[in-house]
């Protein structure tokens, strides 16, 4: 318990140093995971006490559990008692009053992104309190989903206001026991988001966490569900193309959807969590569990995702195509450089009958990085009439990064069409040359030549963000073709 | 002031040493023809000129409108007005010639101070460029010469050409892989490019060509020099007695002198 005594005592003598009278609750965590430390979290959340045992149950079968070792990555081995697994509010005095302060390679960065000022300023964290013209955004923008029905808030408010909607629907599609990591998110997750569209009703605008405040100080262990109920439409962004940096290397995120009949959940994802130094030193390990549920008939679920950052990423959004005719489709845009790693694919479930599933993966690896596109496509035996497209392409920029695949096709009904292509290229520097000998730079023929490799991805991600999404892939490829 | 000044250019390849002294000077609207046996570093020349780094340049200096044209990279080169049409033009799957060609023509605006052109101005402005190399706008929708035959390839370099208004333009065997509907074709449209404030350095290994553009100035490169120069009437001199008749010798090619009398001692390589 010596730990905490310092911890406060430091607290305590910040707070002196700066001589301000403050309402910061002085709390302090230990490290490490406990049943008391399942039962603190709650506690602080307000949660039922379903909610709790819920948590408890996981915790406990996880505690059975080892971890998963056969994704094709490295890493030291994690320490899951020198965690802290109640982030405590960040103390606005350590914040940075100004963009002056904050690092300047940073802000470059943002200036690359071409992200406005006070976006940049929320980003850094700088102390600013008026920021709050999105706060007036965001509060315009919640009432004309109320009207409409819609619910859109984070998990934790859920929980509080509309618990039998998520009790009903946690866990059904991602069970705590489904893997290690989902059994420890299950335990221990800290916020994320909830969105429900009522029966008939289309979502007339892109959901994104940037609407929901506080979303920063949450990425941990986020838990997100998104239910579509009869003929619902939503299309849901998560993440953003600012490089983000956090103190907890650990991600473990958990992402149910469900769609009901004739209903369409689209979900983007835009990442670039701290993807470690040059050295690969440091950097994020983001492993996720994402998996949608086409409950319905004629329901639809897509997955888009943009990964450039964290050290090591390890996720399969996938589908459980259940209801007859009922739709699966992953895009996936995946980048490793330097020393980043990535074992990153999906899996299609084919049950109903009439059902289909697109596939197409496109893996970028530059520097050391190495990329793995493992995905499974399933026919289970009364899975009639099924079909399946998979697209796996790989390119590769220099000679030290690598791009393995492995594709799991496993067919139980003879009246299945499957379909798998893959392809490996690279970036010629007589391209690049070429390019060059009309006036472009290295830099923007990396970029034009990568895009027009990942066009066919792009193109499934909402507008803005698609626009984000290539500058993000320039910036974190810049220097890699030399 | 010329608008490009060689002087004693050495350069090499891997190791070996490819040019041997260059020197060559070029005014604003003049037309040199650089014609040589194989070997002999003639698409050396332009590959350093347009500032491939492959090619390393151990000697000499090259201005460029007054400017150290080998110290600027191959995009200040290409935004300063000198472009290169490539023998064997590249493939860029993915990226469709307008994107591409819109993005180096914006470039070049942007050099100029001019405002960068949006998808529709730019339709607008190549529209007529279209019409005179006979290219479709569907093959704008294409990826960067990705199944293209040579034929339409060597097109697209002058098309590409027509559109950027380049001040130096270096023409790197264009001529090669064509048949002769092609030929005139492309030779129409260099033709039309033709004027007071385009230079043209049009390097080829056939005089035929220079039948549809006609140059100002021919120049024979031979083992890495220059060893011949001359009006347009060079190039029909070397139609008629070949490069041997001039006394130039491929690589590794052995002149008649010798191998009839092999002890006469008589002169290597001669100069007619």
């Amino acid at each position: 318990m010596s730990d905490s005594t310092n911890t406060i005592e430091t607290f305590a003598n910040q707070e002196y140093k700066w001589g301000f009278v403050t309402d910061i609750e002085a709390e302090s965590i230990p490290r490490g995971l406990s049943e008391d430390v399942i039962r603190l979290i709650s506690a602080k959340k307000h949660e039922p006490e379903w909610l709790l045992e819920w948590r408890l149950k996981a915790y406990r079968h996880w505690l059975t559990m080892t971890e998963p070792t056969w994704a094709n990555v490295h890493y030291p081995a994690i320490d899951y008692q020198d965690i802290i697994y109640y982030a405590a509010p960040k103390s606005k005095k350590d914040a940075p009053k100004s963009l002056d302060e904050v690092d300047p390679e940073l802000l470059k960065t943002y200036e690359k992104l071409g992200i406005p000022l006070k976006e940049q300023e929320m980003l850094a964290g700088v102390a600013v309190d008026a920021v709050f013209d999105s706060v007036s955004v965001a509060t315009t923008f919640k009432e004309k989903l109320k009207a409409m029905g819609i619910i859109f808030c984070s998990f934790s408010e859920a929980v509080r206001e509309h618990p039998e909607l998520v009790r009903q629907y946690l866990g059904s599609v991602v069970p705590s026991s489904d893997n290690f990591f989902a059994a420890l998110n299950s335990a221990v997750f800290s916020d994320g988001s909830f969105c429900y569209v009522p029966k008939g009703v289309r979502c007339p605008m892109e959901l994104s966490t940037y609407f929901r405040i506080n979303a920063k100080d949450t990425g941990q262990f986020e838990r997100t569900l998104i239910v579509a109920d009869e003929g619902a439409y939503v299309s849901y962004l998560e993440g953003c193309t600012a490089p983000m940096r956090d103190t907890n290397q650990l991600h473990a995120a958990v992402v149910e959807l469900v769609a009901l009949d004739n209903a369409q959940i689209k979900y983007s994802t835009v990442q670039n969590w701290y993807p470690g130094d040059k050295e690969g030193r440091g950097g994020i390990y983001n492993f996720v569990t994402k998996r949608g549920a086409c409950r319905g008939v004629n329901s639809k679920i897509s997955w888009t995702q943009v990964e450039t950052g964290s050290a090591i990423t390890w996720k399969y959004p996938s589908c459980l195509l259940i209801g007859d005719h009922s739709v699966g489709e992953f895009y996936s845009v995946a980048l490793t450089n330097n020393y980043q790693q990535a074992d990153t694919g999906t899996k299609m479930i084919h049950i109903g009958k009439n059902t289909s599933s697109t596939i197409v993966s496109k893996g970028i690896s530059a520097g050391h990085g190495q990329n793995t596109y493992r995905g499974g496509v399933k026919i289970l035996k009364g899975a009639t009439g099924a079909r399946n497209y998979s697209q796996c392409d790989s390119m590769l920029l220099g000679d030290k990064c690598g791009a393995h695949t492995f594709p799991y096709l496993e067919v139980k009904n003879t009246s299945s069409t499957v379909e798998h292509e893959a392809s490996t290229s690279k970036i010629g520097e007589d391209q690049i040359f070429y390019c060059r000998q009309r006036g472009i730079s290295t830099e923007d023929a990396v970029s034009m030549i990568v895009h027009g490799f990942c066009k066919e991805v792009f193109r499934e991600l909402p507008m803005e963000f698609a626009v984000e999404a290539q500058k993000l892939l320039g910036v974190s490829l810049e220097g890699s073709v030399g | 002031m010329a608008l490009l000044e060689i002087k004693d250019l050495h350069a090499r390849v891997g190791d070996r040493e490819i040019l041997k002294g260059i020197d060559l000077t070029v005014n604003a609207g003049e037309v040199h023809a650089i014609m040589g046996p194989n070997g002999s570093g003639k698409s050396t020349l332009a590959q350093v000129l347009s500032g491939r780094d492959l090619y390393v340049v151990t000697g000499g200096s090259v201005t460029y409108d007054s400017k150290d044209l080998l110290e600027m990279d191959p995009e200040e080169r290409a935004r300063e007005g000198l472009f290169l049409a490539f023998q064997y033009p590249v493939e860029i799957p993915g990226v469709s010639n307008m994107y591409f060609l819109k993005a180096a023509l914006n470039q070049v605006r942007k050099r100029q101070g001019l405002e960068e052109l949006d998808a529709m101005d730019f339709l607008n402005l190549v529209r007529e460029k279209m019409k005179l190399m006979e290219m479709d706008q569907a093959l704008l929708n294409r990826p960067v010469n990705t199944g293209f035959s040579g034929g339409e390839k060597k097109r697209n370099e002058i098309f590409q050409m027509a559109v950027l208004e380049p001040r130096l333009a270096i023409l790197d065997e264009t001529d090669s892989g064509l048949d002769i509907d092609a030929l005139k074709l492309v030779a129409n449209g260099v033709n039309a490019l033709r004027g007071k404030d385009r230079s043209m350095i049009v390097v080829t290994h056939y005089q035929r060509l220079l039948n549809y553009i006609v140059p100002d100035f021919v120049h024979v490169l031979a083992d890495g020099r220059l060893v011949k120069s001359g009006g347009k009437e060079l190039a029909l001199q070397l139609e008629e007695s070949g490069y041997a008749g001039l006394g130039i010798y491929e690589e590794g090619e052995v002149p008649p002198q010798q191998t009839n009398n092999l002890f006469a001692g008589g002169p290597g390589v001669g100069k007619a």
